[in-house]
């Protein structure tokens, strides 16, 4: 037999199970967070044991514009989520574009920070200690912020193709939790690089 | 005999050989543990030490052993019993037993069981660990600081002067006045450990990161231990030979290391040839140009009983072997084939046993 | 209905050409077929590592043996440890947990069946990286070869001034893409099982395979990070010139034995939960009981998940941690024998007042019972730290490890295969067969395993190519190496049965063992979607349930 047969009930009671992409994300999340604590660890025990070379002290500048863009940015993807369920396309859209600008602007920063300590500061990863745990750190960060601007991007040309609608909802939303990973590995991030490693 | 029996007599005949092969061997090793005469310690038995860290941490194993084999033999039992008891007869075969889910107290009882005798382990194990890690270093100290290379070990005796290689001299020590080595412990590349079991537990040597071991052995002799922590190619071969000698040797040791290397006139030619050629980028003799440091430090390479830490006997042909071909001794070893001719080869090798 | 099933899918099979095939399997997103595809390649890379092992073996029956040089040496047993973990060991338990999980919870496949097939081919793309390092030119010392660091790949060995070349990276590039196989294998299995039961499964009804490989999930998702993020760090440090692990720049190389332990404990016991899932499975069907007391297994479960992520240093015991340090990892090291002595008993409280059958999946789940018994207890002996002291780093421990991996991993393995495959192919192994492996793989085992507990308490350390006669370990090892042959032996008599039953064994049926999962529900092998319609369930046992409905499971839970 291929099959349960009859002595046993029919569902009793309605059975509704997680939905399986946000449990999905949530693993995915977890596994990050290992990784990035490790980075996190390493950086906070090689603070001041430099042997040369600059100190956080001396050429880090905290990046409060930047980081307020990019903490901004979990905001209006956290709405534009909830316009989708609601049907409100043009007003998704319009926030999933700017969570996308904010993250470049983020990116940009980023970009415009590392030019300035290499260029002007001589830090590079294989500099000092520092060095080496700040890139890594800050470039791991950047790289999944990266990783999360693509993804977002390919939504909104969905989106922009009229293909995005309330039924994409529970997706979009595995990706907005994505997205919060992000922002919150940041927070984590802009304390121990700005204020705890000083 | 039925199939049925005869799998049950084999399941408990293979319980009982592994039993057998387990005892034949503990008998086996407790033969080879049993003291062998003084000075003469071939054996590095954990089982036989000779020194306190050693004998503390034997004595821990003693209580642990005792407890873990004492656990074996119940559940053993009980398995044994299970397998014998219980095995299916073919004249009830139809009928299921008795569906039994669980029960509250036997659970409870076998986790708290085991949870106090982890406390006593653990109180045990702490003791130890305390004891010998948190030893104060008395003022009749012998200091060593040890410095583990790819594949040979540095031994330096600062408040005596002395730099040697890879054999350990130290003072007997009387558990009524004792005279302990502390010894540092550094590395100059890879990771290497400090084992001599007879001794001491063993403790690695990091580089950037300085440890500490100790021993006081209560026999004079030589006790053999290696190096215990993969570092390359002939991690095998860093072997470690430690003379435990009686406080007159001792100092008659440490006098002849201190003394400046032999300068015997006749064998000027081969002390040209060290001078002259690489030999002194990595080796140190006192009285010559060598200040190397990467190879060891020949000043009194004859009162050493080995070559190589140990990969070969000091004999004459060996030391022309090590410098002409060290492949053939230690393949993949630091030390370069010097490519010498052998009127060059034959005077460093007449040099080199001057070095007493 | 199976038959119209079974006759359905010959009839396919009959007028494809071998191309098809292959292409059906290389493009699967089948979790059953991506199973079997775990399995075989894992049972393939145990021949290699075996054979490795054999090399070793070899090499060490006697005293200043040159069979191999050090340098090859060196390089066995680097690739003996790195295959036997990652490419036997966690592809065998990632293919059975693929290919029962969704069978057991009712389920019709995975959660994301392509993620499924795309960690299956990055695991099988880095082991195939890996022994492509054989291939690679012979050039300087190291370059472009085997790795030969060990499996632990301490700091810094492994930097460009002591491991040149490139097998190194080798090292680090193949388990770092498997790496991420793995966990997406393991997202994988955590969102199918709490998303995809059936209806009636409660998290309290599922299987105990089902939960284990649950926790396994969640341990692989927390284990295998720091050891991604750790061999990004080496990769930096060898081209980026990074310092991570760099001691002359001020680097750490405790730091890389702390990342890499943080990682390889929780491993280890990754390894050995689905082992406890094949036994909590196995011995209450041959001995026709349930498994006593369901949740504390689960419970005790979680516990050693728990409590594991908190043992790591007892592997650093040497490295010159201060007391209280050391004190800490012995007592959590003692600590998680505990809910594992527990599993013990309950196992033995599910066979007291059985009706045992000692079929050959029983035989070596018997086998792994006492054998993992041993092993813990040598574990205990070791996590004593003073004893670790001695013995860390010699033959004890490699005779410890091996006695979990094989006397217990392994030997639950092996029952598994042989309870499994009849569901899998649709015939049983020869029992004959099974129990001359039984037999001969035992004697072998105790041979190696228990004697090699002699050289290392006589001072011998592992990871030496040879060894000085004379110290009481020559004997010993001779005799290791003639119990490595024995099983050896063993293992082929057991690939031979696999073989031969596949095309003669007996025809299995749906249930041959009279089980009560739900696998057991189905056609041998099962039809593609698994259920015909998806099945409702009241308690743990539905099966039990059906054959007994005087007295089902659904009345006392």
């Amino acid at each position: 037999m291929s099959a349960i047969a009859s002595p046993l009930p029919k569902t009793p009671v309605a059975w509704k199970l997680p939905h399986r992409g946000k449990i999905g994300m949530a693993s995915l999340i977890f596994a990050e967070s290992a990784i990035f604590t490790i980075f996190v660890v390493a950086y906070l025990f090689y603070v001041g044991k430099s042997l040369t070379g600059p100190t956080p002290r001396e050429v880090l500048e905290t990046p409060i514009f930047y980081t307020i863009c990019l903490l901004s940015s979990s905001l209006t993807i956290h709405f534009a989520g909830k316009f989708l369920e609601r049907g409100r396309r043009g007003a998704f859209l319009s926030l999933w574009l700017l969570t996308i600008v904010l993250g470049g602007l983020f990116m940009y920063g980023t970009g415009q920070e590392w030019h300035r300590l290499i260029y002007e500061h001589g830090l590079t990863i294989s500099t000092n200690l520092f060095g080496t745990t700040y890139y890594s750190l800050v470039g791991l960060h950047a790289f999944h912020v990266t990783a999360g601007l693509v993804m977002l991007s390919i939504v909104l040309l969905f989106g922009l193709a009229n293909r995005v609608g309330t039924e994409q909802s529970a997706r979009v939303e595995v990706l907005s939790l994505y997205w919060h990973f992000v922002d919150a590995v940041w927070v984590i991030v802009f304390t121990v690089v700005y204020v705890l490693g000083r | 005999m039925t199939n049925k029996r005869k799998t049950e007599w084999k399941a408990v005949a293979a319980r009982v050989t592994g039993i057998l092969v387990i005892l034949t061997g503990v008998l086996l090793a407790a033969r080879l543990c049993v003291a062998s005469p003084p000075g003469d310690h071939p054996i590095p038995s954990i089982f036989d030490p000779r020194s306190t860290p050693a004998e503390s941490i034997r004595h821990l194993s003693y209580f642990v052993l005792g407890i873990t084999g004492v656990i074996f033999l119940v559940v053993f039992s009980l398995l044994s019993y299970v397998v014998m008891r219980f095995r299916n007869r073919v004249a009830d075969s139809n009928r299921e037993p008795a569906q039994v889910y669980g029960s509250t107290q036997i659970e409870l009882a076998w986790t708290i069981i085991p949870i106090l005798i982890v406390v006593v382990l653990f109180l045990a194990t702490a003791r130890v660990i305390h004891a010998i890690q948190d030893a104060p270093k008395p003022e009749e100290a012998v200091e060593v600081t040890a410095i583990g290379h790819q594949f040979w070990w540095e031994f330096r005796y600062p408040r005596l002067g002395i730099v040697t290689a890879n054999e350990l001299h130290v003072p007997v020590s009387d558990p009524a006045h004792p005279t302990p080595t502390f010894l540092k412990l550094l590395s100059a590349d890879t990771d290497h450990s400090f084992w001599i079991p007879q001794l001491a537990g063993k403790t690695d040597l990091i580089p950037n990161h300085p440890n500490g071991t100790w021993l006081d052995p209560h026999e004079t002799g030589l006790f053999l231990g290696q190096c215990a922590q993969y570092c390359g190619t002939q991690h095998a071969k860093m072997l470690l030979r430690v003379y435990v000698d009686s406080p007159e040797d001792f100092n008659a040791w440490v006098r002849g290391q201190q003394d400046p290397a032999n300068r015997d006139e006749k064998e000027a030619a081969g002390r040209h040839v060290f001078e002259s050629t690489a030999c002194l980028n990595c080796h140190a003799i006192t009285g010559t140009n060598g200040t190397g440091r990467f190879g060891p430090d020949l000043t009194h390479l004859m009162s050493r009983h080995t070559l190589a830490s140990g990969a070969a006997e000091n004999t004459h042909d060996n030391l022309r072997l090590w410098i002409q071909n060290p492949d053939a001794i230690k393949p993949g070893s630091l030390m370069p084939a010097m490519k010498l001719s052998d009127a060059d080869l034959g005077a460093l090798v007449r040099y080199l046993e001057t070095l007493r | 209905m199976s038959s119209d099933v079974m006759a359905i899918q010959s009839a396919d099979a009959a007028g494809r050409s071998w191309t098809e095939v292959l292409h059906e399997w290389v493009t699967t997103v089948d979790h059953k077929r991506l199973g079997v595809l775990y399995i075989l390649y894992a049972l393939f890379f145990l021949v290699v590592g075996g054979i490795e092992a054999t090399i070793i073996r070899i090499q060490l029956m006697h005293p200043h043996n040159d069979f191999v040089s050090p340098q090859v040496f060196n390089r066995m047993f680097t690739m003996h440890g790195t295959t036997m973990i990652f490419f036997v060991a966690m592809p065998i338990m990632f293919g059975f947990a693929n290919y029962l999980v969704p069978l057991m919870i009712g389920a019709r496949d995975m959660a994301f069946p392509r993620l499924n097939a795309f960690s299956f081919w990055l695991m099988a793309f880095g082991g195939i990286l890996l022994y492509f390092s054989l291939l690679g030119a012979n050039g300087l010392y190291g370059a472009g070869n085997a790795p030969d660091v060990g499996w632990w790949a301490y700091a810094p060995l492994t930097s460009r001034a002591f491991s040149p070349g490139h097998s190194t990276d080798y090292w680090t590039i193949a388990l770092l893409v498997s790496g991420f196989g793995s966990i997406g294998t393991a997202v994988n299995i955590i969102a199918t099982i709490l998303c995809m039961r059936c209806p009636g499964m409660t998290l309290g009804r599922m299987p105990l395979l089902a939960w284990l490989n649950l926790i396994m999930a969640g341990m692989v998702i927390l284990a295998m990070s720091p050891l991604t993020a750790a061999q990004v760090m080496l990769s930096i440090d060898r081209y980026l010139g990074g310092h991570f692990f760099d001691t002359q720049a001020g680097g750490s190389a405790t730091l890389w034995m702390h990342f890499f332990w943080i990682f390889g404990h929780p491993e280890v016991y990754v390894l050995v939960i689905p082992a406890f899932a094949f036994a909590s499975e196995i011995i209450p069907v041959f001995s026709r009981k349930p498994i006593f007391g369901y949740p504390v297994m689960v419970g005790a479960t979680a516990c050693i998940g728990f409590v594991s992520m908190s043992v790591w240093a007892h592997h650093m015991f040497t490295i010159g941690m201060n007391s209280y340090a050391n004190s800490f990892f012995a007592i959590t090291t003692m600590a998680v024998g505990v809910p594992t002595g527990i599993k013990i008993f309950n196992w033995l409280g599910t066979m007291w007042g059985g009706k045992i059958q000692f079929k050959t999946p029983m035989l070596f789940c018997t086998g792994f019972l006492f054998q993992f018994l041993i092993a813990g207890l040598t574990g205990i002996m070791l996590g004593a730290a003073p004893f670790n002291w001695q013995l860390s780093g010699s033959y004890f421990v490699v005779a410890h490890f091996h006695y979990v991996i094989v006397g217990g991993i392994l030997f639950a393995l092996f029952g598994a295969i042989y309870y499994w495959y009849p569901k899998i192919t649709g015939r049983i192994l020869n029992e004959s067969l099974g129990k001359l492996h039984f037999w001969l793989f035992l004697i072998g085992f105790h041979l190696t395993f228990d004697v090699m507990h002699i050289p290392g308490v006589l001072g011998m350390p592992r990871r030496i190519y040879t060894y000085e006669p004379g110290r009481g370990w020559d004997t010993m090892n001779f005799l290791v190496s003639i119990g490595a042959f024995v099983q050896g032996i063993a293992t082929l008599v057991f690939v031979a049965n696999l073989i031969i039953s596949y095309f003669k064994g007996a025809k299995a049926g749906n249930d041959p063992w009279d089980a009560w999962t739900l696998e057991w529900s189905v056609s041998s092998p099962p039809p593609a979607y698994n259920f015909a319609s998806v099945p409702t369930v009241a308690s743990r046992r539905p099966l039990w349930d059906l054959k007994h409905p005087e007295d089902p499971d659904s009345r006392y839970e």
